[in-house]
């Protein structure tokens, strides 16, 4: 469009014409190749290669001498604390994601029912959790679980309850670290639905309401499909962030109590980076990929319908 | 306000109706409000915590009285983390990380956003999705290699890129360029062609479009990019863990980790005071700058 306008005006000879386009043509493509270039290079540089490299380090030995094909995957196999990752990493992120988008659906409704003009400062009180540096607000987690000054304690033995061993535990220290993710992520879910929800016309629920729907029925039948997309898309990404999250589990229980609650991310810094074995914790790392996979696919085949949709 | 006027004189069945509508309607804004009351007291609990904390010495901290209330106030904990050498070392580190590499997502992830939504060429649509498919790579995935690979180029080449705060200015990017690029596609993409065609007519070259026109009509946008790329680096926290160890290279969130908490000494106040002194930049960022913050948030999965 931009060339045609452009080429419009110069009336010269039929050749010249078109050896002038290709050469703007060709400019174009050039300028727009320069200008993607550093993000080229840093994306193969720092994050493909390094991906392609540690499917090479998993096949290493320790001292990463030797090829050992899939030793250090059969060594993870035999192993009961890896299954034990597995199950604390799927356990996590799945109940995590849940819990967050509950939480999150429900908190969106009441900001959405209360009058507009109170809207903003809700919203805005509501998503600091998401605001501060997870590092941060897991070290006053931290100080809430603790063992001896536990101020939740303090609260609980008000209704002679407790005192409950937040991170002592295995059962109470998973419970606490799903706790604090959800603490952290709720709110995100809450600003994408409540953007959801504002995008649902009017109208539809004048419609719903003459048709005589009940509270349940414009649930059912406008909002949910009306959100399906935002909600579902929310969650994959969700998925994605909670199962690869590091900061939560390495602050408040560095993986313990007996690696009750390592996740794979965690796991594989332990034995990676603290037990030096690089190859070992780079095949750890690597059984995130499928999920993370599952997850993107879904996610990039809704992209692509959306895109299809506005063209 | 109809509804309510009518209430007050109701008499027909009909009528009635609307009163009884209106009344459900208020008991659902007072339990509207009721839950959202106990939701923000769980959300805002630990940051209140935290300053609660941080105005406390540390004989009432370990003193068996009510840990919500804070007897003798004080800002001791405040005067000793703003004077120690130490901790002002890793609050400058983070500030000049976080400044610099917002700096350079933006040089990179900007050129880049235009080139992919207004200069189609050989595979821009790919690219675009890669680069979408590179902000789903999580860090978790590429700390261990990228370990090793700096260690070989430390072998190799004799640069020393581990323990050097500046070699997070290299791995910072790879975690905010995608999303930076992702949103500013969307922002650009948003802008009528007629606008550049006009200006290229005009005799603007694609620079002068790109910041003559583009990024003064998507500074919102831009703006959304620069508090998400500031507020990741500001945050993270697993490639300064993996990476820096001395105490003079490393930043705010590993630094109060590693050296405020010393082996089974905690020193709780100084530690909250740390975090939340280290949690303060952001929120400013948010407190003022909210509605770009949550269009940054938002435009990941909506624009696109």
């Amino acid at each position: 469009m931009v060339d045609a306008a452009l080429e419009a005006p110069a009336l010269g000879g039929g050749t010249r014409r078109r050896s002038a386009l290709r050469k703007a043509m060709q400019r174009k493509s050039t300028i727009a190749f320069l200008m993607t270039l550093p993000l080229l290079l840093l994306v193969v540089l720092l994050v493909l290669y390094p991906a392609l490299y540690s499917v090479h380090l998993a096949t290493l030995n320790k001292s990463m001498e030797r090829f050992v094909g899939f030793g250090n995957f059969l060594f993870l196999f035999k192993r009961e604390t890896f299954w034990m990752v597995v199950q604390q990493s799927c356990i996590f992120a799945i109940t995590a994601v849940i819990f967050k988008a509950l939480i999150g659906f429900i908190v969106a409704h009441f900001v959405h029912n209360i009058p507009s003009r109170g809207q903003r400062k809700w919203r805005g009180m509501l998503l600091v959790p998401w605001v501060i540096p997870p590092a941060m607000s897991c070290l006053a987690w931290l100080w809430l679980f603790d063992p001896s000054y536990s101020a939740l304690n303090w609260l609980l033995a008000l209704f002679d309850v407790g005192p409950i061993p937040w991170t002592g535990e295995a059962y109470w220290a998973r419970f606490s670290v799903i706790l604090v993710n959800v603490w952290i992520g709720a709110p995100f879910f809450m600003i994408m639905y409540l953007a959801a929800l504002k995008s649902v016309p009017e109208q539809l629920y004048e419609a719903a309401a003459i048709d005589g729907a009940n509270w349940w029925q414009r649930m059912w039948y406008v909002t949910l499909p009306m959100m399906r997309n935002i909600m579902a898309i929310t969650a994959l990404f969700s998925l994605i962030v909670t199962f690869a999250n590091f900061d939560i589990v390495r602050i408040l229980t560095a993986g313990g109590p007996i690696d009750r609650t390592h996740v794979f991310a965690t796991w594989a810094f332990w034995i990676g980076i603290q037990g030096n074995d690089i190859p070992l914790g780079a095949s750890v790392s690597l059984f995130m990929v499928p999920i993370l996979t599952v997850a993107a696919v879904f996610i990039l085949r809704d992209i692509n319908r959306r895109a299809g949709e506005m063209s | 306000m109809t509804a309510a006027s009518i209430t007050t004189r109701a008499t027909s069945p009909g009528v009635r109706k609307y009163g009884s509508m209106s009344r459900d309607r208020r008991w659902a804004l007072r339990w509207s409000y009721f839950f959202l009351t106990l939701f923000a007291i769980f959300f805002l609990m630990p940051p209140v915590y935290m300053l609660i904390t941080s105005l406390k010495t540390s004989a009432e901290i370990s003193a068996a009285t009510n840990p919500w209330w804070v007897q003798n106030p004080t800002l001791s904990n405040y005067a000793e983390l703003l004077t120690s050498r130490m901790y002002l070392t890793f609050f400058l580190n983070s500030a000049l990380v976080s400044v610099i590499v917002v700096t350079i997502t933006m040089l990179i992830s900007v050129p880049a956003a235009f080139a992919l939504s207004r200069m189609r060429f050989w595979g821009s649509a790919t690219l675009a999705t890669g680069v979408f498919l590179t902000y789903l790579i999580p860090e978790t995935l590429l700390f261990i290699p990228l370990f090793k690979m700096f260690a070989l180029v430390n072998e190799h080449l004799g640069i020393q890129l581990i323990n050097r705060w500046w070699v997070l200015l290299l791995l910072y990017p790879t975690l905010t360029v995608p999303f930076c690029t992702w949103i500013m596609i969307g922002y650009f993409a948003s802008i009528p062609k007629e606008l550049d065609e006009a200006a290229i007519i005009d005799g603007a070259s694609w620079f002068q479009t790109l910041t003559r026109i583009f990024i003064p009509v998507a500074l919102p946008g831009l703006i959304a990019a620069t508090i998400f790329a500031f507020t990741v680096s500001w945050a993270q926290f697993l490639y300064p863990l993996v990476f820096t160890t001395s105490t003079d290279q490393l930043v705010l969130p590993v630094g109060i980790i590693t050296t405020l908490i010393k082996g089974d000494v905690f020193n709780w106040g100084q530690i909250m005071t740390g975090a939340l002194l280290g949690a303060a930049p952001p929120l400013i960022i948010y407190a003022f700058l909210m509605d770009y913050y949550i269009a940054g948030l938002t435009a990941g999965a909506t624009k696109g």
